[in-house]
Protein backbone atom coordinates (compact mmCIF):
# COMPACT_ATOMS: atom_id res chain seq x y z
CA UNK A 1 0.00 0.00 0.00
CA UNK A 2 1.32 3.00 -0.98
CA UNK A 3 0.82 6.53 1.20
CA UNK A 4 0.74 9.66 -0.87
CA UNK A 5 0.45 13.07 1.34
CA UNK A 6 0.00 16.67 -0.35
CA UNK A 7 3.43 18.55 -0.84
CA UNK A 8 4.04 20.90 1.81
CA UNK A 9 4.01 24.34 0.20
CA UNK A 10 4.15 26.65 3.57
CA UNK A 11 3.49 30.46 2.72
CA UNK A 12 2.33 31.75 -0.19
CA UNK A 13 5.02 33.51 -1.99
CA UNK A 14 4.36 37.27 -3.31
CA UNK A 15 5.17 36.39 -7.15
CA UNK A 16 6.37 40.31 -7.65
CA UNK A 17 9.30 40.07 -5.12
CA UNK A 18 12.42 37.90 -4.98
CA UNK A 19 14.40 38.02 -2.64
CA UNK A 20 18.94 38.73 -2.85
CA UNK A 21 20.56 35.49 -1.83
CA UNK A 22 21.07 34.81 2.09
CA UNK A 23 18.09 37.23 2.98
CA UNK A 24 14.35 36.91 4.61
CA UNK A 25 11.46 39.10 4.61
CA UNK A 26 10.67 41.41 7.06
CA UNK A 27 7.82 43.72 7.53
CA UNK A 28 8.98 45.66 10.63
CA UNK A 29 11.40 48.07 10.15
CA UNK A 30 14.44 47.54 12.00
CA UNK A 31 16.55 50.52 13.28
CA UNK A 32 20.38 49.91 13.69
CA UNK A 33 22.54 52.43 14.52
CA UNK A 34 26.06 53.13 15.34
CA UNK A 35 26.30 55.77 17.35
CA UNK A 36 23.51 58.00 18.48
CA UNK A 37 20.34 59.58 17.01
CA UNK A 38 21.43 63.17 16.09
CA UNK A 39 18.49 65.76 16.80
CA UNK A 40 18.92 67.82 13.91
CA UNK A 41 16.58 71.35 14.22
CA UNK A 42 15.32 72.02 10.20
CA UNK A 43 16.38 75.51 10.53
CA UNK A 44 20.06 74.89 11.25
CA UNK A 45 19.64 71.73 8.22
CA UNK A 46 21.91 72.14 5.07
CA UNK A 47 22.84 69.40 2.49
CA UNK A 48 26.53 70.12 0.27
CA UNK A 49 27.99 68.68 -2.14
CA UNK A 50 31.66 69.76 -2.42
CA UNK A 51 33.57 68.53 -5.41
CA UNK A 52 36.89 67.44 -5.85
CA UNK A 53 38.64 71.35 -6.64
CA UNK A 54 36.33 72.65 -3.31
CA UNK A 55 33.41 74.06 -5.21
CA UNK A 56 30.83 73.85 -2.90
CA UNK A 57 27.09 73.31 -3.30
CA UNK A 58 24.24 73.82 -0.35
CA UNK A 59 20.81 73.91 0.48
CA UNK A 60 18.83 74.29 3.24
CA UNK A 61 16.00 72.69 4.00
CA UNK A 62 13.59 75.52 2.53
CA UNK A 63 15.20 75.10 -0.51
CA UNK A 64 15.09 71.36 -0.48
CA UNK A 65 11.65 71.20 -0.03
CA UNK A 66 11.30 73.63 -3.09
CA UNK A 67 13.10 70.88 -5.13
CA UNK A 68 10.79 68.83 -7.42
CA UNK A 69 10.17 65.00 -5.52
CA UNK A 70 9.50 62.19 -6.37
CA UNK A 71 7.67 59.17 -4.13
CA UNK A 72 9.96 55.80 -4.81
CA UNK A 73 8.51 52.47 -3.84
CA UNK A 74 11.46 50.13 -3.26
CA UNK A 75 12.53 47.27 -1.66
CA UNK A 76 15.27 47.35 1.17
CA UNK A 77 18.20 45.07 1.69
CA UNK A 78 19.80 45.24 4.53
CA UNK A 79 23.65 43.89 5.16
CA UNK A 80 22.02 42.10 8.00
CA UNK A 81 19.95 40.09 6.36
CA UNK A 82 16.79 41.65 6.74
CA UNK A 83 14.76 42.33 3.47
CA UNK A 84 11.49 44.85 3.21
CA UNK A 85 9.44 45.11 0.25
CA UNK A 86 7.71 48.15 -1.32
CA UNK A 87 8.67 50.91 1.24
CA UNK A 88 7.10 54.21 0.17
CA UNK A 89 9.20 57.25 0.20
CA UNK A 90 9.12 60.96 -1.02
CA UNK A 91 12.53 62.80 -2.17
CA UNK A 92 14.48 64.80 -4.10
CA UNK A 93 16.28 62.89 -6.77
CA UNK A 94 20.44 63.32 -6.50
CA UNK A 95 19.91 64.00 -10.85
CA UNK A 96 18.14 67.11 -9.76
CA UNK A 97 20.66 68.03 -6.86
CA UNK A 98 23.89 67.20 -9.13
CA UNK A 99 22.41 68.70 -12.17
CA UNK A 100 24.32 72.02 -11.96
CA UNK A 101 27.68 70.48 -10.25
CA UNK A 102 30.13 70.59 -12.42
CA UNK A 103 32.65 67.70 -11.83
CA UNK A 104 35.26 65.10 -13.10
CA UNK A 105 35.23 62.65 -9.95
CA UNK A 106 34.01 59.24 -10.20
CA UNK A 107 33.49 58.31 -6.25
CA UNK A 108 31.29 60.19 -3.70
CA UNK A 109 31.79 60.32 0.60
CA UNK A 110 28.79 60.72 1.79
CA UNK A 111 28.71 62.22 5.19
CA UNK A 112 26.11 62.55 8.52
CA UNK A 113 25.28 64.66 11.24
CA UNK A 114 27.21 62.61 13.61
CA UNK A 115 30.09 60.92 12.63
CA UNK A 116 28.64 58.27 9.59
CA UNK A 117 30.19 57.90 5.98
CA UNK A 118 29.96 55.73 3.56
CA UNK A 119 31.15 55.68 0.02
CA UNK A 120 30.05 54.55 -3.67
CA UNK A 121 30.84 55.47 -7.02
CA UNK A 122 29.03 58.68 -8.32
CA UNK A 123 27.41 57.00 -10.85
CA UNK A 124 25.33 54.63 -8.45
CA UNK A 125 23.82 58.25 -7.10
CA UNK A 126 22.45 59.12 -10.82
CA UNK A 127 20.49 58.30 -13.56
CA UNK A 128 16.79 57.80 -11.09
CA UNK A 129 18.96 55.83 -8.40
CA UNK A 130 19.19 57.65 -5.37
CA UNK A 131 17.41 60.53 -3.62
CA UNK A 132 17.86 62.39 -0.49
CA UNK A 133 14.62 61.18 1.11
CA UNK A 134 12.60 63.14 4.03
CA UNK A 135 9.09 61.29 3.63
CA UNK A 136 8.52 57.71 4.58
CA UNK A 137 5.34 56.16 4.05
CA UNK A 138 3.94 59.20 4.31
CA UNK A 139 4.65 60.71 6.71
CA UNK A 140 8.00 63.00 7.94
CA UNK A 141 10.77 60.27 8.33
CA UNK A 142 11.70 59.79 12.07
CA UNK A 143 14.74 60.38 13.53
CA UNK A 144 15.33 56.62 14.19
CA UNK A 145 15.30 55.94 10.29
CA UNK A 146 17.64 59.21 9.49
CA UNK A 147 15.29 62.06 9.69
CA UNK A 148 14.81 64.94 9.09
CA UNK A 149 16.80 63.29 5.80
CA UNK A 150 18.82 60.30 4.58
CA UNK A 151 20.43 58.90 1.29
CA UNK A 152 18.04 56.55 -0.20
CA UNK A 153 20.07 54.01 -2.94
CA UNK A 154 18.10 51.04 -2.29
CA UNK A 155 19.86 49.11 -5.11
CA UNK A 156 22.91 48.51 -2.93
CA UNK A 157 23.06 47.32 0.51
CA UNK A 158 20.92 49.37 2.98
CA UNK A 159 23.87 50.67 5.21
CA UNK A 160 24.81 52.89 1.62
CA UNK A 161 21.69 54.81 2.48
CA UNK A 162 23.35 56.73 5.46
CA UNK A 163 21.15 58.27 8.14
CA UNK A 164 21.00 62.19 8.71
CA UNK A 165 22.59 62.73 5.47
CA UNK A 166 24.64 66.34 5.42
CA UNK A 167 26.42 66.26 2.28
CA UNK A 168 28.79 64.44 -0.64
CA UNK A 169 32.33 64.76 -1.24
CA UNK A 170 32.66 64.42 -5.01
CA UNK A 171 36.10 62.80 -4.79
CA UNK A 172 38.67 61.84 -7.53
CA UNK A 173 40.07 58.89 -5.37
CA UNK A 174 37.86 56.58 -4.05
CA UNK A 175 38.20 56.71 0.21
CA UNK A 176 36.73 54.18 2.28
CA UNK A 177 33.54 55.12 4.65
CA UNK A 178 32.65 53.93 8.16
CA UNK A 179 32.01 50.38 7.41
CA UNK A 180 33.91 49.87 4.50
CA UNK A 181 37.08 50.89 6.30
CA UNK A 182 36.52 47.68 8.73
CA UNK A 183 36.04 44.70 6.49
CA UNK A 184 32.65 45.79 4.57
CA UNK A 185 32.65 45.49 1.26
CA UNK A 186 33.26 48.50 -1.04
CA UNK A 187 30.54 47.73 -3.21
CA UNK A 188 27.79 46.43 -1.96
CA UNK A 189 25.63 45.01 -4.52
CA UNK A 190 23.33 42.83 -2.40
CA UNK A 191 22.57 40.61 -5.73
CA UNK A 192 26.17 39.62 -5.91
CA UNK A 193 25.75 39.10 -1.52
CA UNK A 194 28.63 41.30 -1.53
CA UNK A 195 28.65 41.65 2.48
CA UNK A 196 32.33 41.83 3.37
CA UNK A 197 35.79 42.43 1.72
CA UNK A 198 36.42 39.85 -0.92
CA UNK A 199 32.94 38.24 -1.35
CA UNK B 1 11.07 58.57 24.46
CA UNK B 2 12.81 56.12 22.33
CA UNK B 3 15.01 53.97 24.36
CA UNK B 4 19.00 54.51 24.41
CA UNK B 5 20.12 52.71 21.27
CA UNK B 6 23.29 51.56 23.14
CA UNK B 7 24.01 49.18 26.11
CA UNK B 8 26.98 48.91 28.55
CA UNK B 9 30.49 47.38 27.28
CA UNK B 10 30.01 44.67 29.09
CA UNK B 11 27.39 43.77 26.03
CA UNK B 12 30.06 43.28 23.85
CA UNK B 13 32.24 40.86 25.78
CA UNK B 14 32.37 37.72 23.83
CA UNK B 15 32.68 39.84 20.43
CA UNK B 16 36.06 41.61 22.19
CA UNK B 17 37.43 37.69 23.90
CA UNK B 18 36.66 36.69 20.75
CA UNK B 19 38.70 39.44 19.04
CA UNK B 20 41.46 39.38 22.08
CA UNK B 21 41.61 35.80 23.13
CA UNK B 22 41.24 37.06 26.51
CA UNK B 23 38.12 38.72 28.77
CA UNK B 24 38.03 42.42 27.86
CA UNK B 25 35.99 43.90 29.77
CA UNK B 26 38.43 44.65 32.97
CA UNK B 27 40.54 46.35 30.10
CA UNK B 28 40.81 49.72 29.96
CA UNK B 29 41.63 52.84 27.88
CA UNK B 30 42.21 56.46 27.12
CA UNK B 31 39.47 58.26 24.95
CA UNK B 32 41.69 59.57 22.18
CA UNK B 33 39.43 62.47 21.69
CA UNK B 34 38.58 63.66 25.34
CA UNK B 35 41.50 61.91 27.13
CA UNK B 36 38.57 60.16 29.23
CA UNK B 37 40.22 57.11 30.97
CA UNK B 38 38.01 54.18 31.72
CA UNK B 39 36.94 50.72 31.44
CA UNK B 40 35.81 48.89 28.47
CA UNK B 41 32.92 47.86 30.50
CA UNK B 42 31.64 51.44 30.95
CA UNK B 43 31.43 52.35 27.17
CA UNK B 44 28.62 52.99 25.38
CA UNK B 45 28.49 50.24 22.92
CA UNK B 46 26.15 49.62 20.00
CA UNK B 47 25.50 46.27 18.51
CA UNK B 48 23.17 44.45 16.11
CA UNK B 49 23.79 47.14 13.48
CA UNK B 50 26.87 45.45 10.31
CA UNK B 51 29.50 45.68 13.67
CA UNK B 52 30.08 46.21 16.70
CA UNK B 53 30.93 50.04 17.89
CA UNK B 54 32.25 51.30 21.08
CA UNK B 55 31.93 54.68 21.84
CA UNK B 56 33.23 56.98 24.43
CA UNK B 57 30.21 57.59 27.54
CA UNK B 58 31.98 61.31 28.21
CA UNK B 59 32.59 62.88 24.57
CA UNK B 60 30.52 60.17 21.93
CA UNK B 61 33.44 59.57 20.28
CA UNK B 62 34.20 56.04 18.63
CA UNK B 63 36.95 53.94 20.65
CA UNK B 64 37.01 50.96 18.82
CA UNK B 65 35.30 49.22 15.81
CA UNK B 66 34.81 45.15 15.78
CA UNK B 67 33.62 43.42 12.31
CA UNK B 68 33.33 39.73 12.10
CA UNK B 69 32.60 37.81 8.82
CA UNK B 70 32.74 34.59 8.25
CA UNK B 71 36.65 34.01 7.89
CA UNK B 72 38.33 37.21 9.20
CA UNK B 73 37.88 39.48 11.99
CA UNK B 74 38.36 43.41 11.34
CA UNK B 75 39.54 45.70 14.48
CA UNK B 76 40.09 49.30 14.55
CA UNK B 77 40.81 50.83 17.77
CA UNK B 78 42.07 53.96 16.37
CA UNK B 79 39.99 55.89 19.04
CA UNK B 80 41.71 54.43 21.59
CA UNK B 81 45.32 56.51 23.14
CA UNK B 82 45.59 53.07 24.66
CA UNK B 83 44.68 50.17 25.69
CA UNK B 84 45.61 48.20 28.94
CA UNK B 85 44.74 44.45 28.97
CA UNK B 86 45.27 42.60 32.32
CA UNK B 87 46.87 39.09 32.54
CA UNK B 88 44.36 36.30 32.99
CA UNK B 89 44.03 35.51 36.82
Amino acid sequence: MSVVSRGFRGRARDARHTLPPGQYETHGFPVLSAGPTPRVDLDEWEFTVTTETGDRYSWDWAQLMALPSRTPTVDLHCVTKWSKFDTVWEGVSLDVLLEDVETAADHALVRSYGDYTTNLPLEDLLDGQAWIAYRFDGEALDPEHGGPARLLVPHLYFWKSAKWVRGIHLLGEDEPGFWESVGYHNYGDPWREQRYQGD
Amino acid sequence: MAPPAFLDGNAAAGDLELAFGTDMTMASGRCAGCGEQMMLAQTHAYLGGPGTVLRCPVCGSVLLRLVRSPGQTWLDAGGLGHLRIPAPA
